[in-house]
């Protein structure tokens, strides 16, 4: 098992007291598994996310446990994190585009990293960047280059390249997509498979809203709603037969190409999502939900209702109880591990 | 693109750019203007929650309020007027007068209160006129752009290399009618160009937010696209602006006064700091004539700043320690 | 970034053209008779009136066409004739301002530099450590708000006349006569110390609160955040916060030219110190309006000079500016 996180839960700050951005969430990522974390905004997903590699100061984790390789990962603890990062879990974050400092080369910036890291055989590093940064169709001057000079696909890669640098076992890649192009985001997606491929990066968790470019990437899906797990299958499976009602109308709501607008209007999904700083009791969809019945008021437990496939929802559960696989939270089938480069 | 040593950076980040106005460079610019609140009355009661709390914004206008509060009553307490020769020259500090007297027995505390009413003035002189021109020009440039906008950038540039003081006493020397109404206005032209540039750059970066193409949209004039739709978003942040202006131009009329330039049938502070030096105060040890002008300016301009910065926190969430 | 320094050479160059003419437009365009006014403030009988308005019409040339006397005026400033001082002719005012001119570059450099560069390292430090930001913020403001005039005699008056440790007045001893001697410089240094630490104090504060917001700000941006969650220690952070923090301080610097002329002016003034604040004093209380107009173009000419500099520095140390001509390689 390559990360396995458990009853994680992680709040914000505010003045208003403690927000739980992020409530109960347990999930395992095999090793080569590229898992795609999906919702709306302010689902918790980033939260999740960015949470297992660097808590900031308004976030802190109030719950649960996450485990990498086998080890415990500390992650409230800033100090012991601190090696651990790049190394063992790495992070490339929402705000690639401004991730880079525009003072320094990128070069320099990649040194300075590895001296904080104690690295002392850099040569062999840095080489193997540019090694990389030619995998991927980009020019080793981009070494000498600052961050400015590049432009928004390129300072895009670069990140990606930069924080899979040291091969961690867990990669978090936080929308790195969605301020792209079109034919910029089949670049990246497929330099994220090709990184999983080649094992530089054991497992990844690719944070989007994007569902559509989840389809092309990810080996399985956990759909997240108001900070909680609604769903988590196979890609095929989720995407084909969705269980849980709140994906089924996400998926719903997509348009398909070649539709016109006079064969059907667009559907969304009517209400929004409930506020977390008085989050309701029981299932947080209830409201939205066309199936909500007198059961929703207390919390469903996320269920495998079938062999890899967990749902949060009891009318799901009413429905497939004779199924096998009874409310215990399983690893996905096992994703074969390519060849290392 | 921050592209040249005299341009500030474009867009003022929290809390962050130097020089918004001369005197009080590096406190800095404030913030630029919040997201604008999906929820009008949260932002009211946010604002109001924020600001009680904030202790520099609490500590800062209280102070001031005090001092103000001086500034009206103080001259109506003194017993004596300010020029007035009492006959009882170089007294110490003491029960018939607060302050002592100098030199030509002149109660010292009639001139501190008085001295107080005329910066008061001059800063609202100076912030108001600067205030004027620069928000004018600054609107017009940030909204127009184009060669109305390098125009102005090119004038701002040019004026702010010519140091004020220097430029406030060519004039003024030359001058000979001197009065509080000329000095403040002449201190808000000559500062000016520092709200022009921070009024441009906010108008700038609004005019391209969607709330305005909103605006376009259904028809509304630039005017009134101005007034009802970027200025409210900006008025947070002007209002910063002028504080900092308003202590700015305090500070220059004390150092003008100081010289022996400003008006001379009025009382204030610079001008009592310069009678203070003239007569030689420092070798004869007087010092309760020249300490307290300075020590109240200091006062209500460190006030000033201090609630600037508190106020600019309560504008700006990210600016508010954890 | 050739373009950059033409650009610049270009504004600074209008600067000059703009502070000439202003230095020559106040007594010639505002409303009323230049001599006049100027002669208003001399009690005078009208016999030495009548001889004196010759003079100054001489001087000032106002019998040739107005636009003549503006190219006259500027053909004065470039040719270094700024004409004779009526306060202590028959010197020249190009003369006066030669000699006051060091006194003055010995007080602003040392005091703008230092003020500067510590100024930083204080505001940096303080944005890293609670207990330094609790007394260094408050002092900052402090000291920003302090008007120069004031510290100008708090500062001689403590430390000169209670205190007696320096003098209070002029750049030298007037006993002695300037030579370049070990005792008068000692003498120079001993009448210099009082008038660089206020200047010095002021300046202080401001630098220290700037550069305190700008690490707060850069600390808690998105590039030391990927930073930090790619593991680098929080030595480096900071570095590299302090380094992007660094360049808008240095614009700062520039704007602030004049108002740290302005304080070198005040402050020589409170403390006799010979330098241009000083002649600039003469200059007002003698009605000496050559000399006074001779002194602004210097002045000017000095703060265009230094914004260069920057600029020069700037360009040297801000990768973007460097760069930024040459557009972004796709």
């Amino acid at each position: 098992m390559s990360v396995n996180v458990q009853g994680l839960s992680v709040a914000y700050r505010s003045h208003r007291g403690d927000v739980t951005a992020a409530d109960n969430v347990s999930f395992s990522v095999a090793d080569g598994e590229i898992m795609g974390l999906a919702g709306e905004s302010g689902s918790g997903k980033s939260t999740i996310g960015n949470a297992l590699v660097y808590l900031d100061q308004r976030m802190k984790a109030t719950g649960g446990a996450v485990t990498v390789d086998g080890r415990e990962l500390p992650i409230a603890d800033n100090r012991a994190m601190q090696q651990l990062r790049m190394t063992t879990v790495s992070l490339v974050p929402q705000y690639a585009m401004s991730a880079l400092t525009p003072t320094r080369k990128i070069g320099q910036l990649i040194t300075d990293l590895l001296k904080s890291h104690h690295i002392d055989n850099r040569q062999r590093v840095i080489a193997e960047m540019k090694r990389r940064l030619e995998l991927i169709g980009l020019r080793e001057d981009v070494l000498s280059k600052y961050s400015f000079e590049l432009s928004g696909g390129m300072r895009q890669r670069v990140t990606i390249i930069m924080s899979t640098l040291l091969n961690p076992s867990l990669l978090v890649a936080d929308e790195v997509t969605s301020a792209l192009d079109v034919s910029t985001q089949r670049a990246v997606g497929e330099m994220l498979l090709e990184f999983r491929d080649r094992g530089y990066v054991k497992s990844v968790i690719a944070i989007t809203h994007d569902l559509s470019i989840l389809a092309q990437v990810a080996d399985s899906i956990a759909i997240m709603y108001a900070g909680r797990l609604a769903e988590r299958a196979e890609t095929g499976t989720l995407v084909e037969s969705p269980l849980h009602p709140y994906t089924q109308a996400l998926l719903a709501s997509l348009p398909a190409v070649g539709m016109r607008h006079d064969q059907a209007t667009l559907a969304g999904i009517p209400g929004r999502p409930p506020s977390l700083v008085n989050p309701p009791a029981g299932c947080r969809f209830r409201d939205r939900c066309p199936f909500a019945f007198a059961a929703c008021s207390e919390t469903p437990p996320l269920a495998e209702v079938r062999p890899g496939h967990l749902v949060a929802c009891w009318k799901v559960s009413q429905e497939h109880a004779g199924e096998p696989g009874t409310g215990q939270q399983r690893p996905l089938a096992s994703v074969p591990v390519k060849e290392q480069a | 693109m921050s592209e040249s040593v005299s341009d500030a950076p474009q867009v003022p980040r929290p809390g962050a750019i130097p020089a918004v106005a001369p005197e009080v460079a590096a406190v800095g610019l404030p913030g630029g203007p919040g997201p604008v609140s999906a929820v009008p009355g949260r932002r009211r009661s946010d604002f109001a929650y924020y600001g009680l709390r904030n202790k520099k914004l609490v500590f800062g206008l209280s102070l001031e309020l005090l001092l103000v509060l001086f500034a009206i009553i103080g001259p109506m307490i003194a017993k004596y007027p300010p020029r007035e020769i009492t006959g009882f020259p170089v007294q110490h500090p003491g029960t018939r007068f607060w302050l002592g007297t100098d030199m030509l027995g002149e109660d010292l505390f009639s001139q501190l209160a008085n001295g107080l009413r005329e910066s008061y003035l001059v800063g609202v002189l100076g912030a108001g006129s600067a205030a004027l021109v620069g928000m004018t020009l600054g609107f017009i440039a940030g909204w127009r752009g184009g060669i109305l906008d390098e125009a102005l950038q090119l004038l701002t540039n040019i004026i702010v290399m010519i140091p004020s003081l220097v430029l406030l006493v060519v004039i003024g020397s030359y001058m000979s009618a001197k009065s509080v109404l000329f000095e403040g206005v002449f201190i808000g032209l000559t500062t000016w160009p520092w709200v022009a540039r921070a009024v441009r750059a906010q108008t700038f970066s609004l005019r391209g937010r969607e709330f305005v193409d909103l605006a376009k949209l259904s028809g509304k004039r630039p005017l009134s696209i101005i007034v009802s739709e970027i200025a409210p978003n900006m008025a947070s942040y002007l209002f910063l602006v002028v504080i900092l202006l308003f202590g700015s131009s305090m500070l220059l009329a004390a150092s003008y006064d100081f010289l022996g330039l400003g008006p001379t049938n009025v009382v204030s502070l610079g001008w009592t700091m310069n009678q203070a030096q003239a007569n030689a105060a420092l070798i004869y040890h007087w010092w309760w004539w020249f300490i307290p002008p300075g020590a109240v300016l200091t006062a209500m301009v460190a006030a000033l700043l201090v609630a600037n910065v508190g106020l600019d926190e309560v504008f700006n969430p990210k600016l508010r320690e954890q | 970034m050739q373009r950059y320094l033409f650009r610049k050479l270009i504004t600074y160059m209008l600067a000059f053209f703009v502070g000439v003419t202003i230095d020559w437009g106040i007594p010639h365009l505002m409303p009323g008779d230049p001599i006049q006014n100027l002669l208003s403030r001399f009690s005078l009988t009208s016999s030495s009136y009548a001889a004196l308005y010759h003079d100054f019409a001489q001087s000032f040339g106002l019998n040739v066409p107005l636009w003549q006397q503006y190219l006259d005026f500027w053909k004065g400033v470039l040719t270094g004739n700024m004409g004779i001082s009526v306060w202590a002719a028959p010197a020249k005012v190009t003369t006066l301002v030669f000699n006051s001119m060091p006194y003055t570059l010995a007080l602003l450099i040392p005091a703008t530099v230092l003020s500067y560069v510590i100024g930083n390292r204080l505001g940096a430090a303080a944005a890293r450590r609670k207990y330094l930001d609790n007394s260094v913020l408050p002092l900052g403001y402090i000291f920003q708000a302090i008007p120069y005039p004031w510290l100008a005699l708090v500062v001689p008056y403590l430390l000169g006349s209670v205190w007696h440790v320096f003098p209070i007045s002029f750049g030298y001893d007037q006993g002695l006569t300037p030579a370049w001697n070990w005792t008068f410089i000692a003498s120079l240094l001993d009448h210099w110390f009082l008038p660089f630490l206020t200047v010095f104090i002021v300046s202080l504060g401001g630098w220290a609160i700037g550069m305190r917001n700008l690490v707060i700000y850069e600390l808690e941006n998105d590039s030391s955040r990927y930073l930090r969650a790619l593991g680098a220690s929080e030595r480096v952070v900071r570095r590299y916060a302090y380094r992007n923090a660094s360049l808008p301080q240095l614009s700062g610097l520039a704007l602030q030219l004049g108002v740290l002329i302005g304080g070198n002016i005040v402050t020589e003034i409170a403390f006799n110190y010979p330098g241009l604040g000083h002649l600039i004093f003469q200059a007002i209380t003698n009605n000496d309006y050559f000399l006074l107009q001779g002194i602004f173009i210097f002045i000017v000419i000095g703060v265009l000079v230094a914004n260069f500099i920057i600029d020069l520095v700037f360009v040297s140390v801000d990768p973007r500016t460097r760069l930024s001509m040459q557009g972004a390689s796709a």
